[in-house]
């Protein structure tokens, strides 16, 4: 009773502050994704020129309305028609995506047994394993892809040990391949797959799986009927987590990759550093942004819908 | 005192007509034979031994930690007895996996499946016995018309309230026609007047099917409700095996008077026995010797026992009550429950006795009030003596 008088006399009182709070994290994303987002869809409207900005036209206040018109008028989708019509563009896109796919499926089979695990290890064991997985985020992320070079390149230490072991005479080769960018993806975003399904199998009722198999299922049987179905939203959580950053993923294919595993990140940054290309870069960005955000949200829509209705 | 006639005398009203465990020739389907469950650092269930007859609506109840839901769970297959066998139909169980025991078992949280329909949870297990889909169709329809849910086959387990999920919970262990139905504390999700509506349908649904149900509860009024026959169980042990009736009104200890029902616990020592075979006993505080008819024919003349004597059984008067037994006291609380009231009395040693009285009128002429000197009667076989 008391507690329904406090809260009726509440929206009298909330205001201002109560504005506040909720507009923050607008006002954030505004400032930081939105505009960001729209300014480099402006740039990819221009055409690339020697001058400080390197592009045209240039926004300008000053000129009143009519420059403001001028300025529309010299904005072209050119960049875009651009990218679609050259190999490069669509062949790094459709490699980057390839990559990232395999990647996502090579995390998930790794990642789903090491979540499972963790979550039936007992409770005091499963805060040291997950403090365990999250680890590797205390040294930066640039120096463990430099690791990988050390381990990888053909006198390092996974080729001496196979040598040394006898399964190999002749040393692999597998930095600079599509193989050590995999290894490197895969390593890099272990975590970000497995936290997720951790989370979602580690609340999962136990006696789901007694139920299922007191009524005749075996354990594998259980496994696929029951626990992978009912973890579903973690792997879900967890490829995302993992594919969309893998499409863009720039440092791992550089430093792991030969000159010939195309990858849409690659080909940004030398739009934009070596051609000192802009504009092109920017249209880049905005099909990679497209490409990876429309398929997203219509996905997440749609296992939005799905849930609805269950409820 | 008159020598009763015993020999058309029954314990507790209880139906009669079904005890194949009084029958010699009767083979238990169930057979626990000194099964011994130890974990890491603890004993659960500790030497018990135990027979289940077909078509029994068996109980297994005891305070929580006594063993009792280790003792079905080693049934069902989920956990491994460390010594002593279970036999079901004859057969040893060792090392059989819970997916191939002709048991089920209705789950305390009911462990239906969030992903799946009504309908899908109830043909989960007939699925995997891999029959046919129209089969499956039948059979399903069959058991959600069992329990009345038709109307919510499609309906998701979320979308149900706690009494429908009890229900497919029932039906989905049931419709893989299971030698033994294992009921892990069914009701204890329910609210009072659902529980005791659903405890007479599921009697009502263990007779129809003719199903053996093994029940585990903590609440003994459950127990007494349902059951055949009742293990009250502590600590890892059988305490008594018996009908509820005989549990109630013969209790074996002062663990299962305490543990079943409310109890007055009268301690004394035996002072003879009686040429019409009552046994005397000299309790302290009480006007006068207790006469308690008790059939136990071990008693010693001066062994320490204690008479227990249930407050319904006993009489609240302001007048000291005719015959042998009877205490005095002040009225100290006085509990109205509309069926009943409850009157603790404090004896003048300071031992408060509870006794109860059936509102039978609804006028009472001057009602016993608070602080009035009262005495407190029992007849001779309203009591049971306890030994140990």
């Amino acid at each position: 009773m008391a507690r329904d008088a406090i809260r009726r006399d509440e929206p009298r009182r909330r205001g201002l502050g109560r504005r506040l709070v909720i507009g923050a994290p607008y006002l954030w994303l505004g400032a930081f994704f939105a505009l960001p987002v729209l300014i480099v869809f402006k740039i990819a409207l221009s055409y690339p020129e020697l001058a400080q900005p390197p592009y045209a036209p240039t926004f300008d206040l000053a000129g009143g309305w009519e420059a403001f018109v001028a300025f529309l008028g010299e904005l072209s989708f050119d960049n875009f028609a651009f990218i679609v019509s050259d190999d490069l563009y669509v062949a790094a896109l459709g490699s980057s995506l390839r990559i990232a796919a395999s990647s996502t499926l090579i995390l998930l089979l790794v990642g789903y047994p090491i979540a499972y695990a963790m979550a039936k290890a007992s409770p005091s064991l499963r805060g040291i394993l997950v403090a365990a997985v999250i680890l590797p985020f205390w040294t930066s992320f640039l120096i463990r892809v430099y690791a990988w070079i050390g381990i990888l390149r053909p006198e390092g230490l996974l080729n001496g040990f196979l040598m040394a072991i006898g399964v190999i005479d002749q040393p692999l080769t597998i930095l600079n391949t599509e193989i050590a960018v995999h290894i490197g993806i895969v390593y890099t975003y272990l975590p970000f797959m497995v936290l997720p399904l951790y989370a979602t199998l580690e609340r999962m009722d136990d006696t789901l799986i007694e139920a299922a198999q007191d009524l005749g299922s075996t354990p594998l049987k259980a496994f696929w009927t029951i626990t992978v179905p009912l973890s579903w939203p973690g792997i879900v959580a967890g490829s995302l987590l993992c594919f969309i950053p893998a499409v863009g993923e720039f440092v791992i294919p550089d430093l792991l990759g030969g000159s010939d595993t195309l990858m849409i990140g690659r080909i940004l940054w030398s739009e934009f550093f070596s051609n000192r290309d802009w504009p092109l870069a920017s249209a880049v960005a905005i099909v990679m942004l497209v490409v990876l955000v429309v398929p997203i949200v219509l996905f997440r829509e749609a296992e939005a819908r799905r849930l609805e209705e269950s409820r | 005192m008159p020598v009763v006639d015993k020999s058309s005398r029954a314990i507790g009203a209880v139906r009669q007509s079904f005890a194949p465990w009084n029958d010699a020739s009767a083979r238990p389907l169930i057979r626990f034979e000194g099964v011994t469950k130890r974990f890491s650092d603890a004993v659960a269930v500790d030497d018990v031994s135990l027979d289940v007859y077909e078509n029994e609506f068996f109980c297994l109840l005891g305070p929580s930690g006594c063993g009792k839901s280790t003792l079905m769970r080693m049934l069902a297959g989920f956990e491994e007895p460390s010594g002593g066998r279970i036999l079901l139909g004859g057969e040893d169980l060792a090392g059989v996996p819970p997916y191939e025991r002709p048991v089920n078992m209705m789950f305390q949280s009911y462990a239906l499946f969030p992903h799946m329909s009504v309908e899908k949870n109830v043909a989960f297990g007939l699925k995997q016995e891999g029959l046919p889909k129209d089969v499956i169709a039948v059979r399903v329809a069959e058991m959600l018309k069992l329990v009345q849910m038709q109307r919510f086959a499609a309906r998701k387990p979320h979308q149900l309230s706690g009494g429908q999920r009890q229900r497919v919970a029932l039906a989905r262990a049931l419709a893989k026609r299971p030698k033994v139905l294992l009921l892990d504390e069914p009701l204890a999700a329910l609210d009072k007047k659902l529980r005791e509506e659903t405890q007479f349908e599921l009697m009502d649904i263990q007779i129809e099917l003719g199903t053996t149900f093994l029940m585990v509860t903590h609440d003994q009024e459950e127990a007494m409700t349902m059951a055949d026959r009742i293990a009250v169980m502590d600590s890892g042990r059988l305490v008594q095996v018996a009908t509820p009736g005989e549990i109630y009104e013969q209790p074996r200890n002062r663990f299962v008077a305490d543990f079943v029902g409310d109890v007055n616990i009268l301690e004394g020592a035996v002072a003879a026995r009686e040429p019409s075979g009552l046994w005397r006993i000299a309790a302290p505080g009480a006007l006068g010797p207790l006469m308690v008819d008790d059939p136990d024919e071990r008693l010693d003349p001066g062994q320490a026992v204690a008479v227990a004597v249930r407050p319904e059984k006993m009489t609240v008067t302001r007048e000291r009550p005719e015959g042998p037994n009877a205490f005095e006291g002040e009225v100290w609380d006085i509990g109205y429950l509309g069926d009943w009231t409850v009157y603790r009395i404090r004896l003048d040693d300071g031992r408060i006795l509870r006794v109860t009285r059936a509102n039978t009128t609804r006028f009472v002429e001057r009602p016993i009030d608070l602080e009035e000197r009262v005495h407190i009667g029992f007849l001779p076989d309203a009591a049971v003596i306890l030994s140990s």
